[in-house]
């Protein structure tokens, strides 16, 4: 049966490189393997979004793609936001409006949100609530997230803020 | 809830994948943009001995207009497809599809290729094939043949597909300008599948209308062409009493069948309110470009 292969990425602006199965889930050689457990696994079949990362810019879910299939990519997970012990403007609205109860999907919430607000960088309130149901959170706190996200809009406009 | 073992080939042109899949007939899956099938192999629903991963291959991810059609590479994902602007000018009814399509984080890995190799019977591409009936382009080591929607679905998740076969391209002809369109959907939650979706297109001249199409999504065991009402259209225009005959004849046309999510008889009666409700949509925009 097929061994190990090696997988190269750059993750959060730094080269990384793994060993694992072709079978294994990205989402968990990020965690596993590299050791980065801000990504969170939830259903485990692309349907809660709490496992959702950049790849080349753009959110998708790390639990239904192959490691083996990120190579060569640029992955942001949550753990790249933060910057020099500064919480990250879209963060930082999160903490403001209270976008987080018990936090399981905030990781996914906060990488879906930062590319959803890139392609629509002035949203309206039914735009972001279309956009964030890409991801579920069950504590059902939704309002919180949807008045932290509306609130970051006009600051990611305003800003060069990376990623 | 991980995949099972399987080899895994990545090839780089559509003639290395082609030759990996007849090698091992029929017991290869092709994977696209992995969002139906990473869930199924997760689950271990399938359990192939390889994995053909179409993700290297450059060369199946292009939008192009070609003799008054527009052609998709299968690999081209479908946020390309919903912020394409060829798209948007010349199949404005996909764009409003592709919104529809699961959610952004979806689109980004999902293809147009792969929507429809997987014939979901509730998914948004299918029904815009069929209504456009535009046809796809399938390929193997022997050679290549094009396919019309309804020579392409079978049922439920079956297509005429061989397993030596790859879905390479998908054709979808030009809407005539000033046609009016639109892709009504109802499902629980925006993304889910679609309980019942509808994909319309009409065509005026004056007041007559020469070409009205109308297919479904999630109300058939494959996208269904509601000719029947079409007629009616073609035939008495697009006034609200037509209007309401046509999407009375809808839902007479489906067959669907119950599950968790709704009843047959429920996704007949959307059939019918979603018909009428893409048509008057339809009518307000025709004659706008």
């Amino acid at each position: 049966m097929p061994g190990p292969v090696a997988v190269r990425l750059t993750i959060n602006g730094t080269p990384r490189e793994g060993r694992c199965e072709p079978r294994k889930l990205l989402v968990d050689f990020l965690r596993e393997d590299l050791g980065l457990t801000g990504t969170h696994v939830g259903c485990e079949h692309g349907i809660c979004g709490a496992c959702t990362i950049l790849v080349n810019g753009e959110a998708a879910r790390s639990c239904i793609m192959l490691a083996v299939q990120a190579e060569g990519s640029e992955i942001v997970t949550v753990e790249g936001l933060a910057r020099d012990g500064r919480l990250h403007p879209l963060q930082e609205a999160f903490r403001e409006h209270h976008g987080l109860q018990c936090g399981f999907c905030t990781p996914g919430m906060l990488l879906a949100a930062l590319d959803f607000l890139r392609m629509h960088p002035d949203p309206t309130e039914s735009q972001i609530r279309e956009g964030l149901s890409a991801v579920l959170c069950r504590c059902t706190g939704y309002q919180g997230i949807v008045n932290a996200v509306k609130a970051a809009a006009p600051v990611l406009r305003g800003g060069e803020h990376r990623p | 809830m991980k995949p099972p073992r399987f080899e895994y080939h990545a090839p780089t042109t559509t003639e290395e994948a082609l030759g990996l899949l007849a090698r091992y007939g029929g017991e290869a899956k092709v994977l696209a943009g992995g969002q139906s099938l990473m869930p199924l192999l997760n689950f271990r629903l399938v359990r192939p001995a390889a994995l053909i991963d179409l993700n290297r291959i450059a060369a199946l991810a292009y939008i192009r207009e070609v003799d008054g059609q527009v052609r998709f590479g299968a690999m081209t994902r479908q946020r390309a497809v919903e912020f394409s602007p060829v798209v948007r000018q010349r199949l404005p009814l996909l764009t409003e599809a592709t919104r529809w399509v699961g959610h952004l984080p979806i689109r980004t890995r999902g293809t147009i290729g792969g929507s429809i190799a997987h014939a979901d019977p509730a998914a948004e591409y299918p029904a815009v094939l069929t209504a456009l009936d535009g046809e796809v382009v399938a390929r193997s080591a022997r050679g290549e043949r094009t396919l019309r929607p309804r020579d392409l679905f079978q049922t439920y998740l079956t297509t005429t597909l061989e397993s030596d076969e790859i879905l390479t391209e998908v054709r979808l002809p030009a809407m005539p300008a000033g046609a009016g369109y639109a892709f009504e959907e109802f499902a629980r939650r925006h993304g889910d599948f679609a309980i019942v979706g509808i994909a319309a297109l009409i065509a005026l001249e004056g007041r007559r209308v020469v070409r009205a199409r109308l297919a479904t999504a999630g109300a058939h065991p494959v996208p269904c062409r509601l000719r029947a009402a079409e007629e009616i259209l073609e035939r008495d225009g697009l006034n609200d009493e037509a209007i309401a005959a046509a999407a009375a004849r809808a839902g007479e046309l489906v067959e669907p069948d119950s599950d968790i999510h709704a009843s047959a008889d429920y996704r007949r009666h959307l059939t019918g309110v979603l018909t009428a409700r893409a048509l008057k949509r339809a009518r307000a925009r025709a004659g706008e470009r």
